[in-house]
């Protein structure tokens, strides 16, 4: 507790036409976290994690980022340093480099630009060619969508991963190939960096992360180190 | 000068009969439409015949403040009328189509009644600004609902693509950028089409309403050309008012996408 959280949710919740989907949680994230967040669907993992990331409006509570809430004028930035990662990577046109070029070209990342040979190497060691950044992105599967995806957050080295179900539907070796990215990627700065991976699969989360909060209608229940 | 025909009550009822044809049809083919038929036949007739009052009305009384209050009402309808159009609605929908039918279509309108026509004898002739303002109304309003179900319908389709880019740190106005671009171009290319087969495929109406009343065909085309350009211009400045405005409404400044606002 004596390190500032890199974000904290206080007491936020949500509701719909009088049903609570998010039912006064609090959540910390230090560096060094990896939290595990299980709980049946429905029970407002994903949801939690979306609100995390400014994606969803909260009713009441509040989230902070470095102790402080998110004014508009830091929304991009904030983003761009906790980055969610969506369940199912969007298709977009154009090559794979293309889309993994993308945040280059947003204002919030002006000055920074593409490590060709930094991706290509990530690619080796999933074992794929550098013929790969010239298939279309249309027409890849869902694990090698997803692992882009991972490879276009990854890249602009984010203090903090919100990673939604990041290997639910895909086969077990691209599921493998995503935890490895996001290891290497605690491994470059394990004390500065934290992460959420919301998993329905408890055996992975243990695996992966160092606490479990488990979720049920709403509320976070039970925490385990 | 009159060099036109002057048509009585009895000749325009020999051409309303025409109307049998459409009624013919519908009960040989059993398309039961005749109810309907005879509804926008009586539409046709008596909304026209109102319009006729009003407009001889305001010729007779031709004050600045009749005729811009007529012409507030006309752009009020074309921005409830544009709002109603949208398959998917949100709050405040009827305001943004409205604010932005008035924009463009005005100073599209004034610009030409004070411009190209600077030498009418009043600013505000009704014999002009009424039948002009008209004719943009009608043509802006396509192209604002056009281009505003285009945007809605791709933020919707298209949330996945928006939101990673929210997500990656973009700005809404970056998230939103190709949604809006598809959106206005949209909405411009019903215009530019007719720009393109005028006089070809089509006769605009004005231009021949003007030809059958005896006003020389040169002329006739230049104000043909006169009102493409205003179309074309309030078309376009429409389109793009209303795509802004949706976009500064439908994502929060924090730029997320307020996806809960569209039904």
């Amino acid at each position: 507790m004596s390190q500032l959280p890199l974000i904290a949710a206080q007491g936020i919740s949500r509701r719909i036409a009088h049903r609570s989907l998010l039912d006064d949680v609090s959540i910390e994230l230090v560096p060094g976290d990896r939290i595990g967040l299980l709980g049946p669907s429905g029970s407002g993992k994903s949801l939690l994690l979306r609100s995390l990331a400014l994606l969803e409006p909260i009713d009441s509570g509040q989230i902070l980022w470095l102790g402080r809430p998110v004014s508009h004028h830091q929304a991009s930035e904030f983003r761009s340093q906790v980055m969610y990662v969506h369940q199912r990577a969007a298709p977009f046109e154009g090559t794979v480099q293309s889309v993994l070029c993308l945040p280059y070209l947003l204002k919030c990342n002006r000055g920074r630009t593409f490590d060709r040979d930094w991706i290509v190497r990530q690619l080796q060691s999933i074992g794929r060619g550098e013929s790969f950044l010239s298939q279309p992105h249309e027409q890849l599967s869902g694990g090698e969508a997803q692992i882009v995806a991972l490879l276009r957050a990854v890249q602009m080295s984010p203090r903090v991963l919100l990673l939604d179900e990041p290997t639910s539907a895909l086969d077990s070796q691209s599921g493998q190939h995503i935890e490895s990215i996001v290891i290497n990627w605690l491994a470059d700065q394990p004390d500065d960096r934290a992460m959420i991976w919301v998993s329905h699969d408890a055996t992975q989360a243990r695996r992966i992360c160092n606490s479990i909060i488990t979720m049920r209608s709403g509320q976070t229940q039970l925490e385990e180190n | 000068m009159v060099d036109y025909i002057e048509l009585s009550n009895a000749q325009v009822a020999l051409a309303a009969a025409l109307i049998v044809i459409n009624g013919i049809i519908s009960v040989v083919l059993r398309l039961r439409i005749e109810k309907m038929l005879v509804l926008a036949s009586v539409r046709t007739v008596v909304q026209l015949a109102l319009v006729g009052l009003v407009l001889e009305w305001i010729f007779h009384v031709d004050r600045w403040y009749v005729v811009i209050a007529i012409a507030a009402v006309m752009t009020l309808v074309a921005g409830w009328t544009a709002a109603a159009r949208s398959k998917r609605t949100f709050p405040g929908l009827r305001l943004i189509t409205t604010v932005s039918v008035w924009a463009s279509s005005w100073t599209l309108t004034a610009y030409v009644l004070f411009a190209v026509f600077c030498d009418l004898p009043k600013w505000y002739e009704p014999q002009y600004a009424i039948p002009l303002l008209g004719m943009v109304l009608g043509n802006a309003l396509n192209g604002i609902s056009v281009g505003l179900s285009t945007f809605t319908e791709s933020l919707v389709r298209q949330r996945g693509q928006v939101e990673t880019l929210i997500a990656l740190g973009a700005t809404r106005h970056e998230a939103a950028a190709e949604p809006m671009r598809e959106a206005v171009r949209t909405g411009m290319i019903p215009i530019i089409n007719s720009m393109m087969v005028v006089g070809l495929v089509s006769l605009p109406g004005m231009m021949t309403g003007q030809v059958i009343s005896g006003v020389d065909p040169a002329q006739a085309v230049r104000y043909q050309i006169v009102i493409m350009f205003l179309i074309a211009g309030a078309t376009a400045l429409g389109t793009v008012s209303v795509v802004y405005l949706s976009m500064l409404r439908l994502f929060a400044t924090n730029h997320r996408f307020r996806r809960e606002l569209i039904g």
